[in-house]
């Protein structure tokens, strides 16, 4: 992944009217988005409000309509957008023979990870995991990580072929006072050092009110959208959280 | 010469050649089977191929084999597409259905009384195996081998997590489907030699006691397949001196690896 030396902030994804429909439920509708390239943007809701399945949708995994566009803004050209996505967790059992290459490599190769481990993508996961000084950690197994340290390498893994937009789904699970204040740092590094936008799901306000460029709550609609500090104060918010 | 002479009749040629090609086999298949936690599928499966055999009467089909076949690919498509739509956990599901296809299959061929005509395929029997039947054991190994080099990658990417293989476009239902066929194919090709009670045996132990003592893919794999044929081969040699169903031998074989390797792992903290 290319360091820039300053976001340009001359790209822009568009999510217009998306809404998702599971049977005869609604479970968003109307969402409209604009986000722009090296921000950091915080979805915050109660539980099942819609947020892991607005994730999937821009992922394109759950079925959806309404239309997201990745544009140039100087001349408007429409690119294809390259997403990077961060699990909340994995499904992987104790004792199982997986090794962080061997994930990451099975995600970003083709040469079959039983067979060979190969030098060169090797030194490409090693480039991706000393961004977040986790380098150390290749030969490990991905079992016997801890909260901390699976969380880099699966941010290592989702900006490996440099996204322009990269999605993390609560990723901070099962992770202490000490590691969430260098996770949140490492994002806003990261959407400094890289022409990156973000989009976190979380419920860690106080983190969310210091870091975030813009919040957005959410509830089945986008009820309020701005910065911090305008959502926090705002009568939407203080229904939702039940704040005074 | 002694420690050979098995290899001067026919029948043992033959099978030894089929466990040189059921073991390395059983044992790629089953790194997978024990990751995805897929235990009680492929037993489910194996049991299946009563079902089949029965449907392939019914329908008066002259080679049961291939209904055999046939019936454990919709099944495993099947419980594919139940378990990932049903609420209820996946082997409750595997469950209801495994003993329903089984009852069916036995109510339709103990009709009459005739059952004891199929009990052979419940513990198998590797020495009536031919060289035509070897041949189709080839094919499925090399249609295996295939899969697991362009595939591989991919199926361990979606067990891991479905969202984020579908993120590098990586289609789910495509991989977990053709790895239920290519289970069943196999479970199926290799049932009558096995037999339906220790077939899952044969699938499961390898890949486990792998897992007891290795820390990634390649020693995952190397392990699995060493162990598997190790046995396989041993189990087969030691069924012929010691006068016992070659099956129950290799199984006996590959729990006492797996017990050695998982005292070996603890102690090693692996």
């Amino acid at each position: 992944m290319r360091k820039m030396i300053k976001p340009c902030g001359l790209h822009c994804i568009k999510v217009k009217h998306l809404g998702v429909t599971l049977g005869q439920q609604v479970i968003l509708e109307d969402i409209n988005l604009h986000i722009h390239c090296g921000s950091l943007n915080v979805v915050v809701g109660r539980n099942g409000a819609g947020k892991s399945t607005f994730i999937r949708a821009v992922l394109g995994e759950t079925p959806h309509t309404g239309t997201i566009e990745f544009k140039d803004r100087e001349n408007g050209r429409i690119q294809k957008l390259k997403m990077g996505y961060v699990p909340q967790s994995l499904n992987i059992e104790k004792q199982t023979p997986v090794s962080v290459y061997d994930m990451i490599a099975s995600y970003h190769s083709n040469l079959p990870v039983f067979l060979v481990k190969s030098r060169k993508m090797q030194e490409k996961i090693l480039e991706c995991l000393n961004i977040f000084e986790a380098g150390y950690l290749l030969d490990k197994q991905v079992c016997n990580l801890s909260g901390g340290e699976l969380q880099r390498v699966l941010l290592s893994m989702a900006i490996m072929d440099s996204p322009n937009l990269l999605l993390l789904d609560e990723p901070v699970s099962g992770i202490d006072q000490n590691g969430m204040e260098l996770f949140y740092q490492t994002i806003y590094q990261l959407k400094v050092d890289y022409d990156l936008a973000i989009i976190l799901i979380s419920h860690d306000l106080d983190y969310v009110k210091r870091y975030a460029d813009k919040v957005i709550l959410l509830d089945k609609t986008i009820l309020r959208q701005g910065n911090a500090k305008e959502v926090f104060q705002s009568e939407e918010f203080a229904e939702v959280f039940q704040v005074k | 010469m002694g420690m050979f002479a098995w290899l001067q009749y026919d029948f043992m040629r033959f099978a030894f050649l089929a466990v040189l090609i059921i073991t390395p086999l059983f044992g790629l298949m089953g790194t997978m089977v024990v990751n995805r936690k897929m235990a009680f599928f492929s037993d489910a499966l194996g049991h299946s191929a009563l079902t089949g055999i029965a449907v392939g009467v019914v329908l008066g089909v002259g080679n049961t084999d291939f209904s055999m076949a046939v019936f454990a690919i919709v099944f495993a498509l099947l419980l594919n597409q139940i378990s990932s739509r049903v609420a209820a956990s996946t082997d409750t599901v595997i469950s209801v259905f495994s003993s329903c296809s089984i009852a069916i299959g036995l109510a339709i061929l103990s009709k009459g009384g005739n059952f004891s005509k199929y009990s052979s395929i419940l513990v198998g029997d590797i020495l009536s195996i031919t060289p035509k039947e070897i041949l189709s054991l080839v094919f499925i190994f090399a249609v295996t081998l295939v899969f697991w080099l362009f595939c591989f990658n991919k199926l361990l990417a979606v067990s891991l997590n479905r969202t984020l293989a579908g993120s590098r476009h990586i289609s789910a239902a495509w991989m977990e489907n053709l790895f239920a066929v290519l289970t069943a194919l196999t479970v199926m090709a290799s049932i009558k030699w096995v037999g339906i009670l220790i077939i899952n045996a044969l699938l499961i132990l390898p890949a486990a006691s792998a897992r007891n003592i290795s820390e990634n893919m390649r020693e995952y794999h190397f392990f699995s397949v060493l162990f598997s044929m190790f046995s396989g081969v041993l189990g087969l040699i030691i069924s012929y001196f010691v006068n016992v169903a070659t099956g129950p031998a290799i199984v006996i074989l590959a729990s006492a690896i797996y017990f050695t390797t998982y005292v070996w792992g603890r102690k090693h903290n692996l």
